[in-house]
């Protein structure tokens, strides 16, 4: 009996190596080959040494600064994303605090407005947005990048979900001492509502960052052209070379890694209890 | 003076406010609360969304934006005869149709896996999930030089196991399965995790209770694992279902929608119309059909849900 555990729990760890290898050979070989030369990627495709780091060459990387602003790239996806978050957890937060708490005229209509807008797909809005901002002239600028995304319907819904769950009585007693309304939200809510303000910025961090068809149309040139958008035009720009992609990739997996580092426990449970609520 | 002393006023709450003040003061917290919001979600949500559906409707030429007219359902007529129009939407068809079913229980016999308790299982889950930190943009530029056909890593491999040569992105029936692939890999650790956490919900007592009577793993998992993540096994394939009907960057990266058109996509047709051949009208008619197909899985999944709930 002893004896069968044993076995299991060996074919156990095999499916698991097995299926370990199919999930990170492609990042390995990324990794791997941004620090070898052309020649040696090329070469050992056919055999193992294709996953083995036996160079340690940074001429790909310098070759990566030398052919595009990739700093640039980088520097405006983190600049834009993070302004969606820190403008959109205000924006909708409030919204979402006013749904819950307050009493106004039209405020359960405008709510299911609200929620019946989540279900609209963005990509179907794409050509009249991109219209209206022609319209404001805001092609090729931040504004463009950041102004349509601050408000998010499912945000609102999320926040008011929390908000309605938390005890009342602490609002109150503040606004008998005559607190309003809005240092009530500052002082006593948000600090309740730490975990949702986390879990909605990091979820609202991780889409934006990887946006790519509105950046590609809204944007035209290096000034204000996202990592993503920026990958996309270095990889179909000739010559294409391996070792100068691979590195390219490799940096531009990093800033997303540092977040999942870091924040790896919120964003799980956030993926979660997104999951339970539906 | 005046915004001064009001202001005074509120903040101690004087009998002096009549409750009619009041009553206006809270209105206008109210509707600054929920103002920015809304209205950015009016410009840029319901605005646009009216447009397209208007656009969709007349025959709108980018350049030429004085000649439009109202056509009716004409736009509407054209793409029940338009073959790459069909094509897109079959294409499409075909990736969800495989994509939603084999990456749910992908993830999901993943999650079963991670859920042991065994050395070093916090190694595994990460490896599943490590695709999903890498950017769809970025797989998809290391994917298209794995499926290289002549120097790729993807050939070479399945060479070991005497399988191949293929031709993957370049062949009109290979790539629509090559990016169906990568996008498995890509996506199943992310629902694996949302499973995990379900798995993790179940109560062990109802495991050992089905030890006692003499379970089997097998029966183990039909009859308690599986029903009681139902829910979560729903929500799951309606969102992977949502997220597959808006396949675009993998194709746009990898094939630019070819070779032969084969891996052209209902949200490709909508960004090619619109943008290159500058066909709003007609571009617009794709996208609010996109955004019904969309609604009809999103009413699809209110349905289940409240049927099992019940």
């Amino acid at each position: 009996m002893k004896k069968n555990r044993i076995i299991a729990q060996i074919g156990l760890y095999v499916i698991l190596v097995l299926l370990a290898i199919l999930f990170l050979f492609p990042l390995v070989w990324m990794v791997v080959s941004s620090f070898k030369t052309e020649p040696e990627i090329f070469a050992d495709l056919k055999s193992f040494k294709a996953f083995v780091p036996y160079t340690f060459s940074l001429d790909n990387y310098t070759g990566v600064f030398e052919r595009i602003p990739f700093i640039r790239y980088l520097l405006t996806s983190t600049l834009y994303v993070s302004v969606i978050v820190l403008l959109g957890l205000f924006v909708n937060s409030l919204a979402a605090y006013a749904f819950a708490r307050m009493q106004f005229k039209g405020r359960d209509l405008l709510f299911s407005v609200v929620v019946a807008l989540i279900i609209i797909p963005f990509e179907s809005i794409l050509l009249p947005l991109y219209l209206i901002i022609d319209e404001f002239d805001w092609l090729n600028t931040y504004q463009a990048l950041i102004i349509p995304f601050i408000a998010n319907a499912f945000n609102i819904f999320m926040f008011r979900q929390f908000f309605l769950n938390l005890p009342k009585e602490l609002e109150e007693s503040a606004r008998m001492d005559g607190a309003s309304t809005l240092r009530i939200f500052f002082q006593i809510v948000i600090p309740l509502s730490k975990p949702v303000f986390i879990t909605v910025a990091l979820l609202t961090f991780i889409t934006h960052w990887g946006d790519f068809m509105w950046p590609l149309i809204a944007t035209t040139d290096d000034s204000v052209r996202p990592l993503q958008v920026g990958m996309q035009f270095f990889f179909h720009q000739p010559p294409v070379k391996y070792g100068h992609v691979m590195a390219a990739l490799t940096m531009a997996t990093i800033p997303l890694l540092i977040i999942f580092v870091f924040f790896q426990k919120y964003y799980v449970q956030g993926i979660a209890s997104a999951g339970m609520k539906n | 003076m005046e915004p001064v002393t009001q202001k005074t006023n509120v903040n101690n709450a004087l009998p002096t406010v009549s409750p009619k003040q009041r009553k206006r003061k809270n209105l206008y917290t109210s509707y600054g609360f929920v103002g920015p919001a809304i209205i950015l979600l009016f410009v840029f949500l319901i605005l646009p969304a009216v447009l397209a559906l208007y656009f969709s409707f007349t025959n709108y030429y980018l350049l030429t934006p004085e000649n439009t007219k109202f056509v009716g359902m004409e736009n509407y007529k054209r793409l029940a005869e338009d073959s790459l129009f069909l094509k897109s939407l079959g294409n499409t068809a075909l990736f969800v149709v495989i994509v939603v079913p084999v990456q749910t229980l992908v993830a999901l016999a993943l999650a079963l896996l991670v859920n042991q308790k065994l050395m070093g299982i916090k190694f595994f889950r990460m490896a599943f999930f490590a695709p999903v930190v890498t950017s769809m943009v970025i797989v998809s530029i290391l994917w298209t030089f794995i499926y290289n056909p002549d120097n790729g890593l993807a050939n070479s491999i399945l060479n070991i196991v005497g399988l191949g040569p293929f031709q993957f992105l370049t062949d009109k029936d290979q790539a629509m399965y090559s990016i169906i692939f990568m996008s498995i890999w890509q996506g199943a650790g992310y629902q694996m995790m949302i499973f995990l956490a379900g798995l993790q919900e179940i109560p062990d007592h109802l495991y050992e209770a089905a030890s006692i009577d003499g379970a089997n793993a097998w029966q183990k998992l039909i009859h308690i694992t599986i029903p009681g993540i139902r829910n979560i096994l729903v929500f799951i394939a309606i969102v992977t279902m949502i997220a597959a009907t808006k396949l675009f960057i993998q194709p746009f990266v990898m094939t630019q929608g070819g070779p032969l058109d084969s891996t052209k996509t209902l949200v490709y047709m909508v960004y090619e119309t619109g943008f290159k051949f500058r066909d709003v009208g007609y571009s617009s008619a794709i996208a609010i059909l996109f955004f019904l197909i969309v609604l009809i899985i999103s009413i699809l999944q209110r349905r289940f849900i409240k049927e099992n709930t019940e």
